[in-house]
């Protein structure tokens, strides 16, 4: 590699990221196409613009903005899925999700079961969601772990835009249904724009960054939050590893363990609320097999357990920060 | 009797009653299998509304796309799932159309063009859009049925539904089997209008009723709303007006049926009602279709000893089918 390459010290945020990846995936294969509310360019390319420009290039019927129907939407690719195609369904918000709820659990996580493998459902299902920007309890919550305790299920969360961009064609080929969290927040971060062609398989893991004192576990934007943390217990002389799931599930647990074996220590975070969250089994499944070997019980960061509030100092304490991210780790240090 | 072009011929109406009586005469053995204790299942009788797949049967090719629902082993023996195939299914045996890993909720059987059947009231109508989509973006000329009750009308997938299959000119058939009750409640009770059919109108889509226990006037009504989705012209509400005889489930005493209301549909029982028509309108001889009824007589004889037999699926299937990866 260059290390010149202007490609490489090319900065992109996410939204590009994703729109990137989803344009390579066209190109590649006739048989992906898109649908939403407002995916089209006459509607704008989506409300936070991801789809912008691909009706443009691929028409219409490969990039269909749909009524205001979740269900429809859902059922529509779960459909289409079955016969062949490889449909990405947008929905706009992630708590919308919550009305095409009987679409996703019953029949797009089940068919290929039900079926007896005779039938399956390669579906992306983008969805943005996020809190901090003051859109109150119905359009901010973070609801991956429904979809992770849902067998036939794969959850996928980006943590920045060359992560997205390799992550979402992945996504777009697996052969099983995915979610597709995109953090609201993340759309607007710069990064290193992806080498053309990088894929990032699902169910792999990433070693943000290298340490050997404790083992931080994290996606989508808790990645970042916990680089910050491992900066600060830098200069305090700890060496935190962070790990980026980038899949939520299927869980890359032997890449946890492995750093955790090496660490001895644990913490893992996440946006969504802590109880009965991915942090929960993360932690037990930590504990069930490295017991002896840590120096410390694994302790979960999570945000508060309750709605997300709109008033802005009451937003500001439901999400975690980085207070609790350093408390959580020096309670392991001991 | 029917005459003019438009209208079935004698060797058309004879594959219909064929359909008919199959779908009868294998309600009623897996009514007398379950009650003699050799099925362990919830049985959702189609009897009474055979007429309705057995009709459109006659304007779907193999590869036509079906959905239907937890009643719905009418539509797939119409459709033409093989009897042993369903009945080993409907026992749970790896031999069955899904291994035995579905269940008779969970009919799925591609060569038949049968992908969905769900357990959930209303919900193969926002699939069977999907369907439907596909075939209009690769113009493979299939058109998609979907089934479901008169119950089903009043849920947000159906709106949903049709909404976007009307805008979009989707190559469906809502094919609503109108039986009169949805699980113990009466029509009038659940619904606000007085034919499903017309709840079309809000659609922009046709939306025809028809007495679905006529063969004819069912091949007819089946016969232009197929024609019109494979021409590219959009769907159809097609409200078929039956009976449901044994109630929501097996085991069901219909007390909420008025008696009268029960009896007088009994006496109207399509399959002997049609079987007679053919005898007395079309000259078909009795001993024809003795030969016909006895014929399939025999084919459950055998589906159903198949399934017995069969074996039921290995553990490792839990693992399989979850994922495209086997899990650990």
């Amino acid at each position: 590699m260059n290390a010149e390459s202007p490609v490489k010290a090319k900065k992109i945020n996410m939204l590009q990221g994703i729109n990137m990846g989803l344009a390579e995936a066209m190109e590649a294969d006739e048989k992906v196409f898109l649908l939403g509310e407002d995916v089209a360019d006459k509607q704008g390319g989506g409300v936070f613009g991801v789809t912008r420009g691909l009706s443009s290039r691929f028409g219409e019927s490969r990039v269909r903005s749909t009524p205001i129907a979740e269900q429809a939407i859902v059922g529509a690719a779960v459909g289409a899925a079955i016969a062949g195609y490889r449909p990405v369904a947008e929905i706009m918000l992630m708590n919308f999700i919550t009305v095409a709820m009987d679409m996703v659990t019953n029949h797009a996580a089940k068919l290929r079961f039900m079926s007896g493998g005779q039938t399956n459902v390669p579906l992306v299902i983008r969805t943005a969601t996020g809190s901090g920007f003051g859109n109150g309890g119905q359009h901010s919550d973070m609801l991956e772990a429904w979809f992770a305790h849902t067998a036939g299920m794969k959850v996928v969360m980006p943590s920045g835009p060359a992560e997205a961009a390799g992550l979402i064609y992945s996504s777009i080929f697996d052969d099983d249904p995915v979610v597709f969290i995109e953090t609201i927040p993340l759309y607007y971060v710069n990064g290193d724009a992806p080498e053309p062609g990088a894929r990032i398989p699902l169910g792999k893991a990433r070693i943000a960054r290298e340490g050997t004192d404790v083992t931080l576990v994290a996606y989508g934007r808790a990645v970042n939050d916990c680089l910050m943390a491992a900066e600060t217990l830098a200069k305090e002389g700890v060496s935190a590893e962070v790990i980026d799931l980038r899949t939520v599930a299927p869980l890359d647990m032997p890449t946890i363990l492995n750093s955790v074996a090496k660490t001895r220590r644990a913490v893992v975070a996440h946006e969504a609320v802590k109880p009965f969250g991915v942090g929960a089994e993360i932690s037990s499944q930590i504990h069930e097999e490295l017991f002896s070997d840590l120096k410390a019980s694994v302790q979960r960061v999570g945000s508060n357990f309750q709605p997300v509030p709109f008033s802005k100092p009451l937003e500001t304490d439901f999400i975690y920060g980085q207070a609790q991210l350093l408390d959580a780790v020096r309670k392991t240090l001991g | 009797m029917v005459t003019g072009s438009n209208a079935p011929d004698v060797a058309t109406l004879m594959r219909i009653y064929r359909r008919m009586s199959s779908i009868k005469q294998n309600d009623e053995r897996m009514r007398a299998t379950i009650r003699a204790g050799k099925l362990a299942i919830i049985y959702y009788s189609p009897r009474g509304q055979e007429v309705i797949p057995s009709a459109i049967a006659e304007h779907l090719n193999d590869d036509d796309y079906l959905v239907t629902i937890y009643r719905g082993i009418h539509d797939q023996i119409a459709k033409g799932v093989p009897l042993k195939s369903l009945w080993a299914e409907y026992a749970g045996k790896v031999t069955g159309t899904c291994k035995g890993k579905g269940g008779p909720m969970h009919i799925t059987h591609p060569e038949t063009g049968v992908m969905v059947t769900t357990g959930v009231v209303g919900s193969g109508m926002p699939i069977a859009t999907g369907l439907a989509l596909a075939s209009q973006m690769s113009g493979d000329g299939r058109v998609t049925i979907t089934n479901f009750g008169d119950g089903a009308s009043n849920i947000g997938a159906f709106h949903e539904s049709l909404n976007l299959a009307s805008i979009w000119k989707l190559p469906v058939v809502f094919v609503c089997q109108n039986n009169g009750y949805a699980e113990h409640t009466h029509y009038s009770e659940g619904t606000a209008v007085e034919n499903i059919a017309d709840r079309a109108a809000s659609y922009n889509m046709p939306g025809v009723t028809v007495d679905g226990n006529d063969p004819v006037a069912m091949w007819k009504a089946a016969q232009e709303a197929v024609a019109r989705a494979r021409a590219g012209e959009g769907p159809t509400l097609l409200e078929c007006k039956t009976f449901r005889f044994m109630g929501h489930l097996l085991g069901d005493d219909s007390h909420y049926i008025p008696k009268e209301e029960m009896a007088a549909a009994l006496e109207k029982d399509p399959v002997p009602l049609f079987r007679q028509k053919l005898i007395d309108d079309w000259q078909v001889p009795a001993a024809d279709l003795d030969k016909l009824d006895a014929d399939i007589a025999t084919e459950i004889d055998e589906a159903v000893q198949f399934a017995l037999d069969s074996a039921y699926p290995d553990l490792v299937e839990n693992k399989r089918d979850i994922l495209a990866e086997e899990m650990a």
